[in-house]
C-alpha cells in the first residue's frame, strides 16, 4: 500500500510531466549523464578482459629457436613452441620427390609442396592434427608413417603425406606450417 | 627518534595528502607511514624527471643507469624480475637488446642427454644473477646479503631519493664514530654503518653519450634507472590516471546537475 | 491471472512473464524503486552505497588477480610482480585491490561514525547494527590474510604476530597456533590456508550485507533527525532521489580512489612489503595495515599479554552490545547537547589511537595510548549508560517535513494531497 502510494508520488516527480520550463533540459542532462556513465562502465570493463589475453612474458616466449645441424638426413625432431609440438623433418631426396609427385586434383586440400617449404628438405608443420588435435605419430623411426609416408594420426586415422598433407582419413586440412625463417643455414627462429 | 624519511618525497606527498584530507577520507593517513627505526639523517630531495602529475622517466638518464648497473651494480646485486625485453621500454632498439643479451651467458636446459647447459641469453630471459641464490651471496660478501634491486626504489622509505642518497652519503666517519670491522660510513644509511663499500667513483663507467661519469651523475643516473626498473608501469599510470579524472570530474558535474534538477521540487 | 502466479504490475510482456514466476522485478521496484525514504539524508547517507559498490570492486579485481597469483611461499612474491609487470593492466588490477581495502575501511569507518552520531543502532535497529559489526569483522579477517598473500616481510611478520596473538589463550593457546598455521612457524600450508580463505570471505561478506540490507528494509533508514517518518510527507520514493545522490557521492568516491591508485599506489602501503618475506630478519619497526591500528594500539598499550589480546578484542565486541548500553531513548546526536561532545572526543581518541599505533611501543606513545583506550571504553560502558539518565536532550522536531521546508514553503507536488496511508 505504501508502495502504490510512493508510485504514485514518483510519477509526479518524474520527468514527465508537461508544462514544466526545466524539463527539455533535464532529460537532455539525464541522457547526456547516463551515457557519460555508460562509457565509465564500457571501459572499465576492458582492463578486466584484456588481463585474460596472454601476458607480455608469454608473448616473449612465442618464438622458438632450432639448430638444424643434428638432425640427420630422413630423421625428424619434436620441438615446443607456444606450447605445441612442432615437426621439424630432414627428408630425404625420396621424400620431397613424393611429395612432389601427388597430383594436387587428388589432395582433400590442395597445396604444392613447394609453398610448404623454405628448403628443400626441411618440412617444419604444427604437429596437431587438423581434425581433433591429437599429435601424429611418425617422429620415430618405429612409428608407424600411414599409408603416404609422412604421418598417422592413431584418434581417428588420419594419414600425411611426406609434406604434412592430408591424405586420407577424417581431417579437413594439412598439418600448419607455422610462421619461421632460416636465421643461417643450420638455425631457424619459428614464430 | 628522528623519522627516517619521514620528511622525503614530501612535496610529492604533501599536494596528495591535502588533496585527500581535504576530501575528509583520509583519517588515518597521518598516521599511516610506518618509520624504520634507527638513526638517519633526513633524506634531501633531489629532482628527478619522473615526479609530479606528468613526469616521465628520462630515458638517456636510464639508459645511462642500466650502464652503471651493468658495469658496476650487477657485479654483486641481481635484479631478478627484469627481463632483457625490457629494455626496449627505456627506448633500446630490438637489436640492441639482442645484443644486450647475447653478452650473458644463462643456464638452460635440461638437454636430450638430461644436462643442463649454457646458451647467450635472449630477450625473452630475466637478466642473470651474480650468485645463483642468497647463501652464495652472503658467502662471497663476508655475511652481508647484496639485495635484489628489481623493485628496491619501492622497497625503501623515500624510493629513489634514498638512493641517490645513499650513492652519495659516502665519507669518513666523523670523529668518535668507530666502524665495526668490514663496515662503511654512510650518512643516510640507518645506523650509519653499511657492508657495501663506496660502489661509485669518479670516472668509473665510461658513458656512450660523452656524459661526465661524476659520481653525483651516475648516482643520479642509477636512481632513475632503479626507480624505472621498479615501477615500469608509472607512466602509463599517470597517464591514465590524468584522463580518468577529468572524466569523473566532468561526470560528476553531470550527476550533480542531474541531482540538483530531480531534488528541486523537494527542497 | 493464474493461480500460483504473482500478480505483476509490469507492461513489458517478458517482464511481467518472469515476474509472475519470479517476483524479483516487484521486489527490485519496491525495496529500490518505490522504496520509501526519510526525505532529509544528508551525505552521510552515501556511504551504505558506496561499502557495497567498494565490495563489487574488491570482488572483481580479486578474482581476476587469482587467475594470475600463485599461493606458494617460492612464487607468491614473484607472481605479484609478475601481475605488476607483464599481465596486462595487471599492474591497475592489482593498485585497485590493494587501495579498494584502503578504501572500504575508510568508507566503512565513516558508514560506524554515521551510525554512531546519529543513533542508527538503537531500536528497532539493533539486529541491524549487530549484522554491521559482523561485516566489519569479516572484513578485517579477509583484509588480513589478503596482505598476507604478497608474502613480502610485512606479510610476513603481520601473519607472525597476529597469528601469535592466539597463544594468549591459557592452556590451549600454542596448540591453536599451530594448528592456524598447518606447521610449527607461518609457512606454505599457513600461506595456502589464507589464500582460500581470503578467497572465501568476501562472499560471506556478501551474504551478511544481504541480511544487512534485508533489515535495514524493515525498519526502514534511520535519517539526521532521528525521528521516525510520520507519513508520506516525510518519505521520498528511493529512486530516483537517492539513486542520483548515491550517484554524485560514488563520482566524489571514485575520484578520491583514483588519487590512490594512479599517482600515490603505495602510498598507505609499507615499502618493507616490497621485501621479500625472509622467516629469519624481522623488519625493525612492524606495523599492520593503517585501518588495524587503533586495535593495534589498544592491544600494546596493555602491559599484560593476555590482557592486550582481550582489551582488543573486547573493543569490538562492545559494539555488539552498544544498543543497550545507551539508555537514552533520542537517537540523533544534534538534540543530546552533552553526549555529543563525549562522541567527539570518543572520535578524537580513536584518531589518537589510530596514530599510536603507528608509533613505537615506548614512553610517551604507550601512555598515550592508554588514556585514549581507557576513554575508549569509558564512553561505552560509563558514560553513554549515564547520560540517558543524567542528560536533558533537546526538543525534538514534530516530523521530518516541517524543519526541512524552508519557511512552511508549498508541500512538494502530491505529497500532502495524498491520504496518509501509511501512517
Amino acid at each position: 500500500m505504501a508502495d502504490t502510494m510512493a508510485q504514485q508520488r514518483g510519477a509526479q516527480h518524474g520527468a514527465t510531466s508537461p508544462g514544466d520550463d526545466g524539463e527539455p533540459r533535464r532529460d537532455f542532462l539525464k541522457l547526456v549523464a547516463g551515457s557519460f556513465a555508460a562509457v565509465g562502465v564500457g571501459a572499465m570493463a576492458w582492463p578486466f578482459i584484456a588481463s585474460m589475453n596472454p601476458a607480455r612474458d608469454v608473448l616473449a616466449l612465442s618464438t622458438t629457436e632450432v639448430d638444424l645441424s643434428p638432425i640427420a638426413v630422413g630423421s625428424a625432431v619434436t620441438v615446443v613452441w607456444r606450447g605445441k609440438p612442432v615437426f621439424v623433418r630432414n627428408r630425404t631426396a625420396e621424400e620431397v620427390q613424393a611429395a612432389r609427385a601427388a597430383p594436387l586434383s587428388q589432395l582433400p586440400d590442395p597445396q604444392a609442396d613447394q609453398a610448404r617449404v623454405m628448403r628443400d628438405p626441411w618440412l617444419i608443420v604444427v604437429g596437431i592434427c587438423t581434425h581433433l588435435g591429437c599429435v601424429p605419430l611418425g617422429q620415430k623411426p618405429t612409428d608407424p608413417r600411414g599409408d603416404y609416408g609422412g604421418w598417422f594420426c592413431p584418434c581417428h586415422g588420419s594419414h600425411y603425406d611426406t609434406s604434412g598433407r592430408i591424405r586420407k582419413g577424417p581431417a579437413p586440412a594439412n598439418l600448419v606450417v607455422p610462421e619461421y625463417a632460416f636465421t643461417s643455414d643450420t638455425q631457424i627462429r619459428i614464430g | 627518534m628522528s623519522v627516517f624519511g619521514n620528511t622525503v618525497r614530501a612535496t610529492f606527498r604533501a599536494t596528495f595528502r591535502a588533496l585527500a584530507l581535504g576530501a575528509g577520507l583520509l583519517l588515518g593517513a597521518g598516521a599511516a607511514p610506518a618509520l624504520a627505526a634507527g638513526e638517519a639523517t633526513a633524506i634531501p630531495d633531489h629532482r628527478f624527471s619522473f615526479e609530479g602529475l606528468f613526469g616521465t622517466y628520462d630515458r638517456a638518464s636510464a639508459q645511462r643507469g642500466f650502464q652503471v648497473y651493468k658495469e658496476v651494480c650487477a657485479a654483486c646485486h641481481a635484479m631478478k624480475q627484469l627481463s632483457y625485453r625490457n629494455l626496449r621500454e627505456l627506448g633500446l632498439s630490438d637489436a640492441e637488446v639482442r645484443a644486450i643479451a647475447a653478452t650473458v651467458e644463462v643456464q638452460d636446459g635440461p638437454n636430450d642427454e638430461g644436462q643442463m647447459f649454457e646458451r647467450p641469453a635472449r630477450p625473452s630471459d630475466r637478466f642473470r644473477s651474480p650468485f645463483p641464490n642468497e647463501n652464495a651471496a652472503r658467502a662471497a660478501n663476508n655475511g652481508a646479503y647484496p639485495p635484489d634491486l628489481s623493485v628496491i626504489a619501492k622497497a625503501r622509505e623515500g624510493g629513489a631519493d634514498y638512493l641517490h642518497a645513499l650513492l652519495t652519503g659516502y665519507s669518513d666517519p666523523p670523529p668518535g664514530v668507530t666502524l665495526m670491522d668490514g663496515m662503511n660510513y654512510n650518512r643516510y644509511f640507518p645506523g650509519h654503518q653499511i657492508a657495501m663499500a663506496q660502489p661509485l667513483n669518479e670516472g668509473q663507467v665510461t658513458f656512450h653519450d660523452g656524459t661526465n661519469a661524476t659520481v653525483e651523475q651516475m648516482a643520479h643516473d642509477v636512481a632513475t634507472f632503479l626507480a624505472w626498473a621498479a615501477e615500469p608501469e608509472m607512466e602509463e599510470r599517470k597517464r591514465m590516471g590524468v584522463r580518468l579524472i577529468m572524466f569523473l570530474t566532468i561526470l560528476g558535474g553531470l550527476a550533480y546537475a542531474v541531482k540538483r534538477r530531480i531534488w528541486q521540487d523537494v527542497h | 491471472m493464474a493461480i500460483g502466479l504473482h500478480d505483476s504490475d509490469f507492461k513489458n510482456p517478458v517482464v511481467r512473464w518472469i515476474d509472475a514466476r519470479l517476483p524479483v522485478f516487484t521486489m527490485m521496484q519496491k525495496e529500490y524503486g518505490t522504496f520509501p525514504t526519510p526525505r532529509n539524508f544528508n551525505y552521510f547517507w552515501n556511504f551504505g552505497a558506496l561499502a557495497m559498490i567498494n565490495l563489487m570492486i574488491m570482488i572483481a579485481t580479486g578474482i581476476f588477480l587469482a587467475m594470475h597469483y600463485t599461493p606458494h611461499t617460492t612464487m607468491a612474491f614473484d607472481s605479484v610482480e609478475r601481475i605488476m609487470r607483464d599481465v596486462n593492466y595487471g599492474w591497475l588490477l592489482r593498485y585497485v585491490h590493494a587501495n579498494g581495502a584502503s578504501m572500504f575501511f575508510i568508507v566503512v569507518y565513516i558508514h560506524i561514525w554515521r551510525g554512531l552520531w546519529y543513533g542508527s543502532y538503537k531500536a528497532p535497529r539493533e539486529l541491524l547494527w549487530m549484522l554491521g559489526v559482523v561485516i566489519f569483522l569479516l572484513m578485517m579477517a579477509t583484509a588480513f590474510m589478503g596482505y598476507v598473500l604478497p608474502w613480502g616481510q610485512m606479510s610476513f611478520w603481520g601473519a607472525t604476530v597476529i597469528t601469535n596473538l592466539f597463544s594468549a589463550i591459557p592452556l590451549i593457546g600454542p596448540d591453536i597456533v599451530t594448528w592456524l598455521w598447518g606447521g610449527f612457524s607461518v609457512d606454505n600450508p599457513t600461506l595456502n590456508r589464507f589464500y582460500s580463505l581470503h578467497y572465501l570471505l568476501p562472499f560471506v561478506i556478501v551474504g551478511v550485507v544481504f541480511l544487512h540490507v534485508a533489515a535495514l528494509h524493515i525498519t526502514g533508514s534511520n535519517n539526521p533527525l532521528g525521528i521516525d517518518p510520520k507519513g508520506p510527507q516525510d518519505t521520498i520514493p528511493f529512486h530516483p532521489y537517492y539513486t542520483i545522490k548515491d550517484s554524485v557521492g560514488v563520482v566524489a568516491y571514485l575520484v578520491v580512489f583514483a588519487i590512490l591508485v594512479f599517482f600515490m599506489p603505495n602510498y598507505l602501503g609499507h615499502p618493507d612489503n616490497y621485501i621479500p618475506a625472509n622467516p629469519l630478519v624481522t623488519p625493525a619497526h612492524i606495523v599492520p595495515e593503517w585501518y588495524f591500528l587503533p586495535y593495534y594500539a589498544i592491544l600494546r598499550a596493555v602491559p599484560d599479554k593476555l590482557g592486550g589480546v582481550v582489551l582488543m578484542f573486547a573493543s569490538i565486541a562492545v559494539l555488539f552490545v552498544l544498543p543497550w548500553l545507551d539508555t537514552s531513548p533520542v537517537r540523533s546526536m544534534r538534540f543530546r547537547p552533552l553526549a555529543k561532545w563525549f562522541l567527539v572526543l570518543w572520535g578524537i581518541c580513536f584518531l589518537v589511537l589510530m596514530w599510536a599505533g603507528g608509533k613505537p611501543a615506548e614512553g610517551t606513545y604507550v601512555a598515550i595510548a592508554r588514556v585514549a583506550t581507557f576513554y575508549y571504553f569509558l564512553y561505552f560502558l560509563v558514560i553513554l549508560p549515564l547520560l540517558g539518565r543524567l542528560e536533558r536532550p533537546l526538543s525534538l522536531p514534530e516530523s521530518i517535513a516541517r524543519p526541512v521546508l524552508r519557511g512552511g514553503g508549498p508541500l512538494p507536488a502530491g505529497a500532502a494531497a495524498q491520504p496518509m496511508e501509511k501512517a
